[in-house]
């Protein structure tokens, strides 16, 4: 192909890769609108928006309108901004470390989160307060891990340091759960900490929203300025440098930003994996490596995915099976077909 | 012609890890510097140093005057163009997106390469030959094109220096000439070049200075002439060569002899 039909690529391509994921996220929300235990029609469905838009009622059951306005639109927009920011913060990570088996906690976010709520249960704090302990364990675990590995000055690698700092301030993190869970109450605060771990979108509130959005938003700012630069920063370091780029600063500026939103997140939600590593792989193969694309879409993408193993998580049983524990049943074989159908996912 | 690049007596390595000491050399525009030697005797790392990438452990790099360790990123990737010796591709970037990588440091902090940018990159890319790569992914064409590619993105960044770290490694017998063919005429444009190889005939075909790197020392830069003979040769490489000079070559071939 010419370059000149390149160029053009460049812009019809941006839609291709964008309109499938955007789909599938607005179907998947409007379907986990209507499933769970009391049906709901498309046309409760019109009929509540309208009502809620032009402040009539009468229309529609009042359960039916409780059910979709207090329990699940919540938790599909609770859902909807947890997978987006854990699938966006992901897609920068492997930009950025160069690897595409990176997730969006290598750099020990989760587990300073959850020791945060550990912590949080442990002193009684209300939900609130376990939300708010968990967010700063999450800021200050990167932290930690990102001045340690600004200590080792020699470092031929910044990159390399980083992770291998993430992984032993992770494991240290790991250990001070442990102890927490041992300490902790086997009637009472044992059961709140594991629950928190396994993470659940069934506490999710309207006025989560508020507290879940600004970091989330925050986050996402500079990774739309910067798509350009985040491409050239999965160059080798020395390669990124040569073209013109303060690889330091950049990669400083990506890891407050991925931070924010995966602390905002895991703060909410408890412990989500997979998302954040599986997802920016689909995204890839839908919308290119190209991060102007790749963002977008893992962003949608994400979302939807998390709107759809939370929807699962509420209605596959009579008990709600932890979302945690879901994601990993369907995330884990779901990557491992990723891997068998592309082989060269990354190559 | 003004200076572009001038090392005075830089020291280069790593700390408490020295590789090479006291190399001194000057680029003007449209000169042609080739450092030879063998591998790991030390070429990249002194290209490293003299880009700013590394330190210097000792003595001054100067870009168009400056200090460049005291220069923005940006603004020494606007007069140096890098070919390393090879870019892994962790990502299947498109050869194009690749090729547009090089605009980077002429593009505002959040800005996207804009129309001229890709302009830039095509032109390039059809200067190169390799147009008709533009959508594979890097991740997937042969060592040989990746070069090219590697070249091309080099001189997207519009470079007054062009510093090629062993440019035909990777390349077959044709690409090889070629590349030394572009190389050439970048030069009588007006483009100071720096590159290194281990290949003396390479050395002496480009008809510019050389330099030898061996044992952390530089020898020259002199005339291809007065620094590429048996004796250096036999004390770098400890091969010995024939030197063949005949009417029609300007310069002699040189064969190595197998004992």
């Amino acid at each position: 192909m010419s370059v000149a039909a390149a160029i053009r690529l460049g812009s019809s391509g941006w839609l291709a890769g964008l309109l499938v994921p955007a789909v599938l996220l607005l179907g998947v929300a409007l379907a986990a609108l209507t499933i769970g235990r009391i049906p709901v029609g498309f046309s409760d469905l019109i009929h509540v928006t309208l009502a809620a838009l032009t402040g009539a009622s009468g229309a529609v059951d009042p359960l039916v309108e409780t059910v979709l306005l207090q329990v699940r639109l919540p938790r599909v927009l609770a859902a909807l901004l947890v997978g987006a920011a854990l699938a966006s913060a992901g897609a920068a990570y492997q930009s950025m470390f160069r690897n595409p088996l990176v997730s969006p906690d290598i750099l020990g976010v989760s587990s300073g989160a959850g020791l945060g709520a550990v912590i949080g249960i442990l002193l009684s704090l209300p939900a609130v307060g376990i939300q708010a302990a968990a967010f700063i364990g999450g800021l200050v675990a990167v932290a930690v891990v990102y001045v340690i590995a600004m200590a080792v000055r020699r470092a031929h690698d910044p990159v390399l340091i980083l992770v291998l700092a993430g992984v032993i301030v992770g494991s240290l993190l790991g250990a001070g759960i442990s102890l927490g869970k041992y300490l902790a109450d086997p009637y009472d605060k044992l059961p709140a900490i594991t629950f928190w771990l396994l993470g659940s979108l069934a506490s999710a509130r309207l006025s989560d929203l508020p507290v879940l959005l600004p970091p989330v938003l925050l986050g996402l700012v500079p990774m739309v300025l910067l798509r350009w630069r985040i491409n050239v920063m999965a160059l080798d370091d020395e390669e990124a440098r040569a073209l013109g780029l303060r690889t330091g600063l950049l990669r400083a500026l990506l890891i407050v930003a991925a931070t924010l939103m995966t602390a905002a997140a895991v703060s909410t939600a408890g412990i989500v994996g997979w998302i954040g590593l599986v997802v920016p792989h689909l995204a890839r193969m839908v919308a290119g490596p190209n991060f102007a694309r790749l963002l977008p879409a893992a962003a949608m993408l994400g979302a939807g995915y998390l709107i759809a193993v939370d929807t699962l998580a509420r209605t596959l049983a009579p008990v709600e099976i932890p979302l945690g524990v879901l994601n990993a049943f369907i995330g884990a074989p779901f990557f491992i077909m990723l891997l068998l159908r592309t082989r060269r996912i990354w190559a | 012609m003004g200076m572009i690049l001038e090392a005075r007596a830089v020291d280069y390595g790593y700390p408490g890890k020295a590789v090479g000491r006291d190399a001194s050399l000057t680029l003007s525009a449209g000169d042609v510097l080739v450092l030879l030697g063998p591998n790991g005797g030390g070429k990249s790392t002194l290209f490293r140093t003299l880009l700013g990438l590394l330190p210097a452990q000792g003595g001054r790099v100067l870009l168009e005057g400056q200090d460049i360790a005291a220069m923005d990123r940006k603004m020494v990737a606007r007069i140096a163009g890098y070919v390393p010796q090879s870019s892994p591709g962790y990502f299947p970037f498109t050869v194009f997106d690749t090729v547009l990588m090089g605009r980077t440091a002429r593009l505002g902090l959040f800005s996207s390469p804009s129309r001229h940018d890709q302009a830039v990159a095509g032109r390039i890319l059809s200067e190169l030959g390799i147009a008709d790569l533009a959508d594979e992914p890097y991740t997937r064409i042969s060592g040989g094109q990746r070069q090219m590619v590697l070249i091309a993105r080099a001189l997207a960044q519009e470079p007054r220096l062009l510093v090629l770290d062993e440019p035909t490694a990777s390349l077959d017998y044709g690409n090889q000439l070629r590349v030394l063919q572009r190389i050439r005429s970048l030069a009588s444009g007006g483009m100071a070049i720096l590159l290194s190889t281990h290949d003396p005939n390479q050395a002496v075909l480009l008809d510019g200075s050389v330099a030898l790197v061996h044992d952390g020392r530089l020898t020259g830069p002199g005339p291809a002439a007065d620094i590429v003979t048996p004796a250096s040769l036999w004390n770098v490489y400890g091969v010995e060569v024939d030197f063949i000079t005949a009417p029609n070559l300007s310069a002699p071939a040189i064969r190595p002899r197998l004992a």
